[in-house]
């Protein structure tokens, strides 16, 4: 898969003195859901303005679609997309004409029949003559998200897109960015909320404090998280595990107090069942049992605090 | 060159005109006919006549640059400061369009509105009192220059302004006093030797002093250096502008 964000070096600090980027780079593949996951404050916003050219970088480099994003500013920008966190809307405008300056501003011929299906995938057909000052704040979500697709872009950034969004609305959203995948169109979406990220990305990466921290495939981390250890606290100490117990691959821990045993709760291939059965034919007494399941929760707070 | 996001642009802040009728249009109509009564009918009956014009004819062209002005400045630094504090620059930060292309939509727009109203107190100002043009090409150079000038200085106070009471400082504490004493009103050769020479450091004098120059070809100072006076403060403007843009001055961090 080719690369559709080439981020490299990128630092930014404010005036003041604020250090809200240290070197980042980060490589965005054409057509991924990426999810970028970090706490308030991170460098979110920062990083996506700097790439939308909101904001100028201290230092660094940033390419999309192999075009410099300041040097061939125009056509990089041509290319994105920017749902912004913020709900700002020109007030006194009608939904119909915001979206159609849009598609203008960012250089494409007048197309009304794609601005009906535009509306009309988001639910905003009805109101396309209401002024935007009178819609709720869920449409006027769906309403930054049209303009934001009105000139058909390549990458579609979606800043924190569910903070404040009911359920109804979070679900057509999450549809719409998988059609959007589908097209072939490049997804990158900031976030603090974890399941959002596992339920809609192809990769996760985790900023905090300015840095990337991890970048990952959804799916190698979830195996991660979907691995779970089983600790059997013995009775007595054990000085090394019984052959017998051998195909279990059982982790002995120093004092010889406890056995661990990890497995990977979807699969389910030999339960928990069958080993303290094992245990018990072995004629090894335990006092005690738990479990414990790693979630991206833990990870990525164990990541963040590291860090700190 | 992205022309379909200078159309967009353009047509926005017309369409936004159009929703502030009132307030674009229809109010400064009706000050300037207060003006014409209260000046051109009640006072200028008993004030003899300017250089063979008489005293409502003569106000005509100062009362023209005085809308014009305020009205370019308002219009202009409203139509980017807006945005600017409602947070929607972002959208034409983020387009492909370059600065000197969110320029010329915003200024353009601006100026276009001041010379409908321009032409609007002009056909006004003729149900009061006679008018005649002498150089009306001259006259269309003046007032276009004027617009586009005024409309610049107005981009560049509401890119400048941080609230809402600094994008009213500079109109009501500059230009508006520099328009009332630039001969608007009065033709400068009425005044003391010594203001005469000060009056000359004002820039609108010879805004005035030209344009009314293209109507009855009377003027204060030469219409040469009216022009060169003008085009100076358009450099100025325009010079202030590509700087802002090239620092990213209050719009980038």
């Amino acid at each position: 898969m080719s690369t559709m964000i080439a981020i490299s070096g990128l630092t930014k600090t404010y005036e003041g003195g604020f250090q809200a980027l240290k070197t980042v780079d980060l490589d965005i593949r054409e057509g991924e859901i990426f999810a970028l996951l970090g706490p308030n404050g991170a460098g979110k916003t920062t990083l996506i303005s700097i790439v939308c050219g909101l904001v100028n970088a201290s230092s660094g480099r940033v390419a999309v679609g192999g075009h410099d994003i300041v040097r061939d500013y125009r056509r990089a920008r041509a290319l994105i997309g920017l749902v912004p966190q913020e709900l700002t809307t020109e007030a006194f405008e009608s939904v119909w004409n915001a979206v159609s300056f849009s598609r203008g501003l960012f250089g494409k011929p007048a197309d009304p029949a794609r601005i009906e299906r535009i509306l009309r995938d988001l639910s905003l057909w009805d109101k396309r003559d209401n002024r935007i000052m009178t819609l709720s704040g869920g449409m006027k979500r769906r309403l930054l998200i049209a303009k934001a697709l009105s000139h058909e872009p390549r990458v579609l950034f979606l800043d924190e897109p569910t903070a404040g969004v009911d359920v109804e609305l979070r679900r057509d959203m999450w549809q719409l960015v998988r059609g959007l995948q589908a097209d072939g169109v490049t997804v990158i979406l900031t976030t603090h909320y974890i399941e959002e990220a596992e339920e809609m990305a192809d990769r996760i990466g985790v900023i905090s404090r300015g840095e990337i921290i991890l970048v990952e495939d959804k799916a190698t981390l979830m195996h991660k998280l979907g691995r779970k250890q089983l600790s059997v606290h013995l009775q007595e100490p054990l000085a090394a595990v019984p052959a017998t117990l051998g195909t279990w691959a059982l982790e002995r821990s120093d004092d010889g107090q406890t056995l661990t045993y990890t497995y990977d709760a979807e699969r389910h291939e030999r339960g928990i069942g069958d080993l303290l059965n094992a245990l018990s034919a072995a004629g090894i007494a335990y006092k005690d049992v738990n479990t414990t399941q790693s979630s991206l929760e833990d990870i990525f707070v164990s990541l963040v605090r590291e860090k700190a | 060159m992205n022309l379909y996001a200078i159309r967009a642009i353009y047509r926005f802040e017309m369409a936004r005109a159009w929703r502030t009728l009132t307030q674009s249009i229809i109010s400064p109509v009706i000050s300037t006919s207060l003006y014409f009564v209260v000046f051109g009918a009640a006072i200028g009956s008993r004030i003899p006549e300017v250089e063979g014009v008489s005293y409502g004819s003569f106000i005509v062209p100062g009362l023209m640059m005085l809308s014009l002005l305020t009205q370019s400045l308002s219009n202009a630094s409203f139509g980017i400061y807006f945005p600017r504090f409602t947070g929607t620059i972002y959208e034409v930060l983020s387009a492909p369009v370059s600065y000197l292309e969110i320029a010329v939509s915003y200024v353009g727009a601006a100026a276009t509105k001041s010379l409908i109203l321009g032409v609007i107190i002009l056909a006004t100002a003729a149900l009061f009192v006679p008018i005649r043009i002498e150089h009306p090409l001259w006259m269309v150079m003046f007032l276009v220059l004027t617009a586009v000038t005024f409309s610049l200085l107005g981009f560049i106070i509401g890119i400048w302004a941080d609230g809402f009471e600094k994008l009213q400082l500079v109109p009501l504490l500059v230009v508006t006093p520099l328009a009332f004493l630039g001969g608007t009103f009065y033709s400068i050769k009425m005044l003391p030797p010594l203001w005469q020479t000060v009056t000359l450091f004002n820039p609108v004098v010879y805004l005035v002093s030209g344009f009314r120059w293209s109507f009855y070809g009377i003027s204060d100072v030469s219409p040469a250096i009216s022009l060169g006076m003008t085009l100076l403060f358009l450099l100025t403007c325009i010079a202030i502008v590509a700087w802002i843009f090239r620092t990213g001055y209050r719009l980038k961090p």
